[in-house]
């Protein structure tokens, strides 16, 4: 199953010069990019790890590519995606953020549902990859 | 899809290297998106060189040059050669002639104060227009910014840099002192690995130019070979002339609304000749130092000798006993080591 998050969930996955673009666009725009990634990317977790540092003073994209290349060479098995922090007053939020880059399998989630008291249902989303630990997840 | 953010970006940048997360086969985006290259789809039959000449905006540069930059003639021709390859060599790159990039890393030897760094920025400038550099801005760096102080310190460090100067120029002032040979555990040779490495593998994203001082750059260069092979233009900075020291003190003087009577102008003359023989003479910027000194002794003399209002004239003129009161006259630096008022550092 193909995970979907972030603001071009709707699109297929960008290529790097649909990616530098964009990041471009966050660049020009003053907002600060960065990468994260992650191995347990459930809908519900928005603590990813961060990959260095945020780049604050590169007025040019491509060396966030650089950063992403590196990284999906040594994180081939994480979800890595692309944030962008605007932190002018008001907005103090991520503006944009994507996949951009996933693992080669990705398994899905599974549904749970649990009866509770009066025949009610609860549901519940299950990463089938959560079942190892941390590092091993994903192939 | 938002595509169009940048439509300035030239289209030099190779596409789609690496092990793209994104490339699916038959991901419909791509293919779509991929040939907006502002390059017209057939190849040109021919090429009108002087259209192309103006287009760009290189003319433009290149008067700004000559309208800023006084003397520097040698200089200038260099940098019009250049312009000159590079518009042929997009021409080619056009018409399907050619495919490599020209390696555009440079080096700028000279003494101090002829002008080096105020050349980088126009020449990023003239490579943004020429589409060579997406964005054209200079990271004007010496050995401080990329060399660390402990092991493990300096890659980060100096990566940091190429990051920040990635789509301009990458100005190493100063950059014979990346080398130490005195000491063979000096960081300084991890960091030329690095920029080795860069200036070949990232050629498309940025430029390189190292400066410095003509013996010390020329050692430089013949203990690093990989430098001086992956620098295709060297250009040799002379020193300013007398006269053209005066015109650069007169443009200096007219950009903050000053102006030299005439026996000013004279005293500057006898000035400049005379700080020329001594010693840490360091051309423009010698001139400036003393401009600005010039300025201060106005100011003391109009506090001093002004009687009543004064008008503007009075305020932005500087006379001839502003700079005879230099101590260039009194024998010069050598006279009053203990003075407060130490004139141009060897170095800036």
């Amino acid at each position: 199953m193909r995970l979907t998050q972030g603001t071009f969930s709707f699109l297929p996955d960008l290529s790097d010069d649909q990616i530098y673009r964009q990041v471009q666009y966050c660049i020009d725009n003053g907002w600060a990019v960065s990468l994260e990634y992650t191995d347990d990317p459930h809908p519900r977790n928005t603590y990813w790890e961060m990959w260095n540092r945020p780049m604050f003073d590169n007025p040019d994209a491509q060396a966030l590519i650089e950063e992403l290349k590196e990284a999906r060479a040594q994180l081939a098995t994480y979800y890595i995606r692309v944030v962008a922090f605007d932190n002018s007053h008001g907005w103090e939020a991520p503006r944009l953020s994507f996949i951009a880059h996933r693992p080669a399998e990705e398994p899905g989630f599974r549904l749970e549902r649990t009866e509770t008291e009066k025949r009610r249902q609860q549901y519940t989303l299950q990463p089938y990859a959560s079942a190892h630990p941390p590092g091993q997840r994903y192939r | 899809m938002a595509d169009d953010f940048d439509p300035q970006r030239p289209s030099r940048r190779p596409r789609n290297q690496g092990p793209g997360g994104g490339e699916q086969p038959g991901a419909p985006g791509d293919q779509a998106q991929q040939p907006a290259e502002p390059a017209p789809s057939p190849a040109p039959d021919t090429v009108d060189l002087n259209a192309e000449w103006q287009n760009a905006g290189v003319q433009q540069v290149l008067d700004e040059l000559d309208r800023e930059l006084i003397g520097l003639q040698p200089v200038k021709r260099r940098i019009r050669e250049t312009a000159a390859l590079l518009l042929v060599e997009r021409a080619r790159t056009r018409m399907g002639l050619t495919h490599e990039t020209p390696t555009l890393h440079m080096s700028f030897t000279g003494n101090p104060g002829t002008g080096k760094t105020t050349v980088a920025m126009r020449m990023a400038d003239l490579l943004h227009r020429l589409g060579y550099l997406r964005r054209g801005h200079v990271v004007n760096v010496s050995r401080d910014d990329l060399v660390g102080q402990y092991i493990g310190h300096t890659a980060p460090k100096t990566k940091e840099v190429v990051k920040k100067a990635m789509g301009g120029v990458l100005f190493i002032d100063e950059a014979y002192n990346l080398y130490r040979p005195e000491n063979e555990r000096d960081y300084g040779h991890e960091c030329i690995e690095i920029l080795l490495q860069v200036m070949e593998n990232h050629r498309d994203d940025l430029v390189v130019i190292l400066a410095g001082y003509t013996g010390a750059m020329a050692k430089f260069f013949q203990s690093n070979p990989g430098f001086r092979s992956r620098i295709a233009h060297h250009i040799d900075f002379p020193d300013f002339q007398d006269d053209e020291l005066l015109e650069i003190a007169k443009l200096m003087l007219g950009e903050q609304h000053y102006q030299l009577t005439e026996a000013g102008e004279q005293a500057l003359k006898d000035y400049i000749a005379k700080r020329r023989a001594q010693p840490h003479f360091a051309n423009a910027r010698s001139v400036r130092n003393a401009l600005d000194r010039a300025r201060l002794r106005q100011a003391m003399r109009l506090f001093e000798t002004a009687e009543g209002p004064l008008d503007a004239a009075a305020l932005s003129t500087i006379d001839a006993p502003d700079i005879y009161a230099s101590r260039v006259f009194k024998g010069g630096l050598d006279s009053d080591h203990a003075s407060s008022e130490d004139d141009g550092q060897p170095a800036g």
